[in-house]
């Protein structure tokens, strides 16, 4: 039975006891969309990499399933994983940064917002960082300014081509300018990249803004987006409040944005790997070098099964 | 540019030195209407104003700069410009959008006899001039006329000065419509790529993105009383501290002045305002900028282009805070 006839049962069967729904939710056993509420099991939305199988809506992902989505099993490895934030500026608003920041560590298991590393996408070689909103809003610190441009001057220097899955609020108050400097220095590096004739391309998730958008997430030679995801430089009721006035509902939205000839093209989740790798492909010299042409014909019989990301947390 | 003529605007910490202005004044009235010798007296008087002034304005707080940043008599862009230039011509247009933004302007000047290019924020000096200015908020279509001119320095060999003086890249529908992140992530990668000098100055207030739009370079340099800052304090304080009227504890834990961004290691020069702020003695105050200008544009045309680019690089590359845990 596939899962589609599955649903169209289950629509006719009625719903399942509340009682036991909430039950099993609890257990995670299955997810509720919190687009249209429709109950999957939780295996299945995850086969489908976390996008409703039945309205579409893609739930939000953290970095360890993005990677293992897009990179070939036993190709990752990660970079500057030991990078700590500190507290420059002693910041302190109603909590201590540094209490945020180590009750943020042991929630997440995270240091800070970002993942970057090497890997394989469709056996092509890349550079890949993405953002975990988990942390702090994924907002931009020293340390995602930091792991982005050592990833992006690695791949300059390695000749990779650079994927950056944005999710963020933009920049972290609690450093101060030092975040926004950052800005800067991401831009610098691919700058150096581009000039390098490589490739990079920002993939826009949920959400997407401030100091991110003004800088990396913009500057992709070709810019992918996630479907509906918020992608703004002011944030919605900032522009609310400067005009006073009610927003159209697409306003900032990936639709918007393609619509405003912002971004090249909107593609689901779960299309989202071969979509990059014809990317890469197309870029890749022509006529291909000797070594490009064997990743054509060479086809290993069995892939690695293990993973060196970490395991998938339920959500 | 003399403004005494004009009614002066009072910052609330001004008051005791207001008071006592007005006692000196009355003093002195009360003498020649008695036809009494009170000279000695009013010189001591007025050796503890100035004494009081520069205690005052040598202690300001976070929020107390940002009240002076914010005057709206602080010598704005084009007031500089035409302070500290031989001649000047100013240039429109970002050649797509179609609309000049006023919010950010920008020309052609020659400073000590050099040609240079010149771009700022520009606020209005009224209420009717800030309408038209948007009070220095700058459009998508200024960045990208600031990226224009730029790209013309660079292909005529002029140095890039650039002022800063904004609250905020403007957040209204029509920016968004138009790619306002865009247009400012476009200039940050493109200022990497220029190959003449670039020297930014924080006149006024430095507001997060839109002001780093035009302010990536080779020097960035802040007036003693200018403040810069990740987000404005009043949206900082609604956002961690969920309440708007703690915008001067924001001001405070943000590190938004001079000093500060000194230690941090963002900014290379503080430049001293004249006693009361840099509205208080405008000429002074363009005078001290020149000055720097001339003096960082002098070891900067010593290098060649690809050690300023290589420089540029590596200035920037140097910010931030964090440690490693192998290291």
């Amino acid at each position: 039975m596939s899962l589609f006839d599955w649903f169209a049962n289950r629509r006719k069967s009625g719903s399942l006891s509340k009682e036991r729904q909430e039950r099993e939710i609890a257990d995670g056993l299955w997810s509720k969309c919190p687009a249209c509420g429709v109950l999957t099991y939780t295996k299945d939305l995850r086969t489908n990499q976390m996008v409703c199988p039945d309205c579409g809506h893609h739930l939000r992902i953290f970095a360890d399933q993005r990677v293992q989505q897009l990179i070939d099993p036993g190709t990752w490895r990660p970079l500057d994983e030991d990078l700590c934030p500190v507290d420059p500026l002693k910041f302190r608003d109603r909590k201590a940064y540094q209490d945020r920041l180590r009750e943020t560590q042991d929630k997440t298991g995270l240091r800070d917002a970002v993942q970057t590393g090497l890997g394989q996408l469709d056996r092509l070689p890349l550079g890949l960082g993405v953002m975990d909103f988990r942390f702090m809003g994924g907002s931009m610190g020293s340390v995602v300014g930091e792991k982005l441009t050592r990833l992006i001057e690695r791949a300059t220097r390695e000749r990779l081509p650079v994927v950056i899955v944005c999710a963020s609020g933009g920049a972290r108050m609690q450093e101060g300018m030092l975040s926004l400097m950052q800005m800067a220095k991401i831009s610098a590096a691919l700058e150096r990249h581009r000039e390098a004739g490589l490739l990079y391309v920002p993939v826009l998730t949920h959400p997407t803004t401030g100091g991110v958008t003004a800088s990396f997430a913009m500057l992709g030679d070709i810019i992918v987006a996630e479907p509906k995801a918020t992608i703004g430089f002011a944030g919605r009721r900032v522009v609310e409040q400067t005009l006073r006035e009610k927003l159209p509902d697409d306003f900032q939205t990936s639709e918007y944005l393609l619509t405003h000839g912002f971004v090249d093209t909107i593609v689901p989740r779960t299309q989202l790997k071969q979509t990059l790798a014809q990317l890469i492909r197309l870029h890749q010299p022509y006529p291909p070098s000797p070594a490009q042409a064997s990743q054509f014909v060479h086809v290993p019989d069995h892939l690695p099964e293990s993973l060196s990301v970490n395991s998938v947390r339920a959500d | 540019m003399t403004l005494s003529d004009r009614k002066p605007i009072l910052l609330d910490f001004e008051k005791p030195l207001v008071e006592l202005d007005s006692r000196i004044a009355q003093i002195r009235e009360l003498a020649e209407e008695n036809d009494v010798d009170v000279s000695d007296q009013i010189q001591q008087l007025e050796a503890r104003a100035t004494q009081l002034r520069q205690e005052i304005f040598s202690s300001l707080t976070p929020s107390q700069r940002l009240q002076v940043a914010r005057h709206p008599r602080r010598p704005s862009t084009l007031d500089y410009i035409q302070a500290i230039s031989d001649e000047w011509i100013e240039l429109h247009g970002d050649r797509s959008t179609g609309i000049d933004d006023l919010a950010l302007v920008g020309g052609i000047a020659r400073l000590d006899g050099r040609p240079v290019v010149m771009l700022g924020h520009q606020k209005g000096r009224d209420t009717k001039d800030n309408v038209r200015r948007n009070f220095g908020m700058a459009s998508p279509g200024g960045y990208r006329k600031a990226m224009r001119l730029m790209n013309h320095a660079n292909r005529f060999s002029m140095p890039i000065i650039t002022f800063i003086d904004t609250p905020g890249a403007y957040a209204g529908v029509e920016a968004e419509r138009l790619g306002q992140g865009e247009a400012i992530a476009y200039n940050l990668r493109e200022m990497f790529r220029l190959e003449v000098p670039i020297l930014c100055t924080v006149i006024g207030e430095g507001g997060s993105g839109g002001a780093l739009g035009i302010g990536v370079g080779d020097r960035l340099m802040m007036f003693e009383h200018s403040v810069y800052t990740v987000a404005s304090p009043e949206a900082c304080a609604a956002i961690l501290w969920k309440d708007a009227s703690k915008a001067p504890q924001a001001a405070e834990a943000l590190k938004i002045t001079a000093a500060d961004l000194k230690a941090l290691g963002i900014l290379d020069q503080i430049l001293p305002e004249p006693i009361g702020g840099a509205h208080a003695d405008p000429l002074k105050a363009a005078e001290t900028l020149k000055q720097a200008l001339l003096e960082n544009l002098a070891e900067l045309t010593r290098l060649s282009r690809s050690q300023l680019k290589e420089l540029r690089y590596q200035k920037f590359r140097s910010i931030g805070m964090f440690t490693q845990l192998s290291a």
